[in-house]
C-alpha cells in the first residue's frame, strides 16, 4: 500500500503498462484512503472552498494536493502535488499517456479528481464532491414545502384561483432552486459550503477564477469567424444582459464595441490582424493554433494553461510560438502551465519542469537539473540493459 | 454583422446603398420589410391567379394563420438553429401557451384578463415550462435530446387530453375571449384586425431575436452548437445558455399558442400533435436554419403551399379537359405529408443551407464558391417583397 503513495519508487516499473489483474486489484485498493484522513480532507476543502481569491503578488497561482485520478483500475494520474508560482512558465512533460492532459483537465475543471485538491490562489476549487447527493433535495424541499402549504389552502379556500396561484408558486420556487443549482451564484455556493456540501468547479467557474486554457487537438468554433471566436472568450467579461441585448441599451452598445475593439486587439497580439472576417476553420494550422491562444486570452486569465501549443508546427511557425509565449509572460504578467513534447520549446522557455510517468511525478525541478535526471531519461530512453 | 462585412460583388449601386443602409439598422431595416409586406401581400391576394384561389378575406385569414407558424418557426429556429439542440416536441409549448391563454381568458375559468397581459403571462409560463423540460434534457445531445424532447410532445397534449376535470378533455375549452385592444374590434367576420396585430408580433418578435441573436448571447448559443467542452472551457455557463434557449424558443411558441387560441376561440389537444412539431421543424429546415428571415419566409411559404395552392393543384387537374393518369386522380392535400418529405429529400441533396440561408451557412456548406455570396438583409428584403 504505501509504496503506491510513493511514486518514486514504482514508477521506474517498465513493464508497467501490461500490470497484470492482480496488480490493478492492488493498485484499486492502494489508493483507498482511511477514513480520517478523508475527514480531514474533506474539513480542508471545505475550509477553503469560499477563501477569497488571494492576490499576494508573490504567491503561488495554483496549488495541487495529492491529486489522483482513476478511470476503472486505470491510475492516469497518482498522488502528484505541485505548484506553480506567479509569473511563471512552468512545463510539464512526459512520455505518451503519462497522464499530461488527464491532469490538464483536472485543473481545468473537466474531469473531477479520485482524491486530492487544487486551489487557485488559495481558494479549493476542484475535489472530489462532498455530500453531492443532499443538493437536489435543497432544491426539491422548497418546492414540495410551499406545495404541501398551497395544498392546505386550497383545500380550506375550495377556490380554483387559490389553487392556480398555489401552483404556480410551487412551480416559481422549484425553478428557482432548480436555476439557482444550475447557474450556482455565489449565494448559492455560500449555502452549499455552509451545509457541508461541496461540488468541484466546472470549466467555467475556472475561467472566471482566472484560467484559460487551449486544447492539444484544436477546438476552436469552426463555423464561427476568427473576431466571434475571440468575442466568445471574451463572454464572461461582458456584461450586457438578454434585456440590454434585446433592447440595444447604450450598456449593450458599449459592451459591444468595447470587445470588439479588444478582439482585434487580441488578434494583433497573436499576429492574426486582418482575418477576424474568416471563418475559423479556413484559416490554416499553425493560424488556428494562435486563435485559440487569442481566444483563451480573451478571458483575461491570469493562468494560461497551452496543451501542446506548437504540436504539428513547421520549426519556424515554433519559433514564433516560443516568442509569442514569452511575450505573454512579459507583456501581460501571465502565468504559464504549458505540455509540449518538443524538448526545444521546453528547455528554452520553461522556468521548472514536472515530469510524469506513468500518472506519477518522477522529477520535478529548472530544465538544468531535469535534463540530468537518470529518472527521466530512463522514462524516456528506457533504462540500460545492464 | 458578419454579413456586414462581406466583400459584394460588383452590382447595382443604389442597390448597394440599400444593403448598407439595411446593414446598418437591421432593426429599422425588419420593421420596415415587415411593413411593405404587410401592404404587397393583401395586393397579391387581390392579382390573379392568387385572387382566383380565395377571396380576399380569406386570403387575410389564411396570413395571419401562416403568422402563427412563422413565430412558431422564430422561436424553434433559437433552439435548433442557433443553439444546436434538436427539438422535436415543440408543440408542447404552443399546447401550453394556448392553454394557459384559455385559462386565463374564458369562461371556463370566469377570468378575462386584457389580452396584452395575457400575451405576457403564455410568454413567461411556456418559458418556465421550457426551462422544466429543458433542465432534464441539459447533458443529452443529438438523437438522445431529440428523443426525449419527442416524449414531452406527446406527454403534454395527452396531459391535457386525460385530465378532463381541468381541461375539458377531448372537446377542449371554447368561448375563448378574442382579443381585446382599446380602439380596435375584434370580430369572427372581419380578419385585418388578426392580420394587423400578427404582422406588429411578429415584426416585434423578428426584432428582438435579431438582437439576441447578434449579441454575446446569441455567440454563446452558436459557440455551444459548435463545441460544447471549448465553449464551457471558455467561460460559458453552458447550462444557463442552453436553458436560455429553450426559455426563448418555448416562450415564442407561447405567443403562438396564445394568439391562436385567441384567434380561433378555443382550443383542443387535437391542434398540438407531434405532426405540428415536424411542420414547424420541418418549415426551419427548409427556410435555412440559423436565419430569421428564412424561417420566417420558409414557415410562410410552405404553410400558404400547404393550405392554399394544393387545394389550387386539385382544382387545376380536375378543371383540365382531358384526364391525366395519377395526376388527375391524387388528391394533394392528402399527401402534403409526403410531399413535404420528398420536398425534404431533395432539399438535403441539392440545398442543404435551406432555401433563405444565412451568410454563414451558406459559406459553411459552400466553401468553395464563398465568392460569390450575397448581404444576406438586403437579399432578404427582396425576397420578402415577392
Amino acid at each position: 500500500m504505501s509504496d503506491m503513495r510513493q511514486p518514486l519508487e514504482t514508477s521506474s516499473d517498465p513493464v508497467a503498462e501490461t500490470r497484470d489483474d492482480a496488480a490493478v486489484e492492488e493498485a484499486l485498493t492502494a489508493v483507498e484512503i482511511d477514513p480520517e484522513a478523508a475527514a480531514a480532507e474533506a474539513e480542508a476543502i471545505l475550509a477553503t472552498a469560499t477563501a477569497p481569491l488571494s492576490d499576494r503578488p508573490s504567491g503561488n497561482i495554483l496549488t495541487a494536493n495529492n491529486v489522483t485520478k482513476r478511470f476503472g483500475g486505470l491510475i492516469a494520474v497518482n498522488d502528484v502535488s505541485f505548484t506553480i508560482p506567479e509569473g511563471s512558465i512552468v512545463s510539464l512533460i512526459g512520455p505518451n499517456g503519462a497522464g499530461k492532459t488527464t491532469f490538464f483537465n483536472i485543473i481545468a475543471g473537466i474531469y473531477d479528481p479520485t482524491a486530492g485538491r487544487i486551489a487557485v490562489r488559495d481558494r479549493t476549487m476542484v475535489a472530489r464532491p462532498i455530500r453531492a447527493w443532499l443538493e437536489p433535495v435543497l432544491w426539491v424541499a422548497p418546492a414540495v414545502v410551499v406545495g404541501i402549504i398551497s395544498a392546505f389552502v386550497v383545500a380550506a379556500a375550495n377556490n380554483d384561483i387559490v389553487g392556480f396561484i398555489g401552483g404556480g408558486l410551487t412551480l416559481a420556487a422549484l425553478v428557482t432552486m432548480l436555476v439557482s443549482a444550475i447557474a450556482r451564484p455565489d449565494w448559492y455556493q455560500r449555502l452549499l459550503i455552509r451545509l457541508r456540501i461541496f461540488r468541484s468547479a466546472r470549466p467555467n467557474d475556472m475561467v472566471k477564477a482566472g484560467i484559460g486554457r487551449t486544447f492539444q487537438n484544436i477546438r476552436l468554433f469552426q463555423n464561427m469567424t476568427a473576431e466571434e471566436n475571440v468575442l466568445v472568450g471574451m463572454h464572461i467579461k461582458l456584461e450586457a444582459t438578454l434585456f440590454d441585448a434585446m433592447f440595444s441599451t447604450p450598456k449593450n452598445q458599449r459592451d459591444e464595441a468595447r470587445a470588439r475593439a479588444r478582439a482585434a486587439q487580441l488578434l494583433e497580439l497573436v499576429g492574426l490582424n486582418g482575418v477576424g472576417g474568416e471563418l475559423a476553420k479556413n484559416l490554416p494550422y499553425g493560424d488556428q493554433r494562435r486563435l485559440e491562444v487569442a481566444r483563451a486570452l480573451a478571458s483575461d486569465p491570469s493562468l494560461l494553461l497551452l496543451d501542446e501549443p506548437a504540436a504539428g508546427m513547421n520549426p519556424r511557425e515554433t519559433s514564433d510560438m516560443m516568442a509569442l509565449i514569452n511575450k505573454l509572460r512579459t507583456d501581460l504578467g501571465l502565468t504559464i502551465l504549458l505540455i509540449e513534447h518538443d524538448m526545444k520549446v521546453v528547455m528554452g522557455i520553461s522556468d521548472r519542469v514536472t515530469v510524469l510517468d506513468h500518472g506519477e511525478m518522477i522529477a520535478e525541478g529548472t530544465p538544468e537539473e531535469v535534463r540530468k535526471n537518470p529518472r527521466v531519461i530512463e522514462a524516456y530512453l528506457g533504462a540500460p540493459a545492464s | 454583422m458578419t454579413a456586414r462585412r462581406l466583400r459584394l460583388p460588383a452590382s447595382n449601386p443604389q442597390l448597394d446603398r440599400i444593403r448598407t443602409l439595411a446593414g446598418e439598422h437591421r432593426s429599422l431595416a425588419i420593421v420596415v420589410a415587415m411593413v411593405i409586406a404587410g401592404i404587397v401581400l393583401p395586393i397579391l391576394a387581390l392579382v390573379p391567379p392568387f385572387s382566383g384561389f380565395q377571396q380576399l378575406d380569406v386570403w387575410i385569414g389564411g396570413f395571419s394563420n401562416a403568422g402563427v407558424f412563422v413565430l412558431l418557426a422564430l422561436g424553434l429556429n433559437i433552439v435548433v438553429g442557433l443553439a444546436g439542440l434538436l427539438d422535436l416536441g415543440y408543440a408542447a409549448f404552443f399546447a401550453i401557451g394556448a392553454y394557459t391563454y384559455a385559462y386565463g381568458a374564458s369562461p371556463f375559468t370566469h377570468l378575462h384578463a386584457p389580452f396584452i397581459l395575457m400575451l405576457v403571462i403564455c410568454a413567461v409560463v411556456a418559458a418556465t415550462f421550457g426551462v422544466l423540460l429543458g433542465a432534464p434534457t441539459l447533458r443529452l445531445r443529438g438523437d438522445y435530446l431529440a428523443i426525449v424532447t419527442l416524449g414531452f410532445g406527446e406527454i403534454v397534449p395527452i396531459v391535457f387530453l386525460n385530465s378532463d376535470k381541468y381541461t375539458n378533455g377531448t372537446n377542449g375549452i371554447g368561448g375563448i375571449y378574442k382579443p381585446d385592444i382599446p380602439l380596435v374590434t375584434f370580430d369572427l367576420l372581419n380578419p385585418w384586425p388578426f392580420y394587423l396585430l400578427m404582422l406588429v408580433i411578429v415584426t416585434i418578435v423578428m426584432v428582438l431575436a435579431y438582437r439576441v441573436q447578434e449579441s454575446r448571447i446569441g455567440r454563446a448559443w452558436m459557440a455551444i452548437r459548435e463545441d460544447e467542452l471549448a465553449a464551457a472551457s471558455n467561460g460559458l455557463n453552458t447550462v444557463t445558455t442552453k436553458l436560455l434557449a429553450f426559455a426563448l424558443g418555448a416562450s415564442t411558441a407561447g405567443l403562438a399558442g396564445a394568439f391562436n387560441a385567441a384567434k380561433l376561440t378555443s382550443v383542443d389537444p387535437g391542434q398540438f400533435l407531434s405532426t405540428v412539431s415536424f411542420t414547424i421543424l420541418a418549415m426551419v429546415v427548409l427556410g435555412g436554419m440559423g436565419n430569421i428571415w428564412g424561417v420566417a419566409l420558409g414557415a410562410f411559404v410552405i404553410y400558404t403551399i400547404q393550405v392554399v395552392l394544393l387545394k389550387q393543384l386539385n382544382a387545376f387537374f380536375e378543371g383540365l379537359p382531358f384526364h391525366i393518369p395519377l395526376l388527375s386522380d391524387l388528391n394533394f392535400v392528402q399527401y402534403q405529408f409526403l410531399l413535404y418529405g420528398l420536398a425534404l429529400v431533395f432539399m438535403m441533396l441539392f440545398r442543404p443551407e435551406g432555401l433563405f440561408p444565412s451568410q454563414r451557412r451558406k459559406r459553411e456548406l459552400h466553401a468553395a464558391d464563398a465568392a460569390s455570396t450575397e448581404a444576406g438583409a438586403a437579399a432578404a428584403l427582396e425576397e420578402s417583397a415577392l
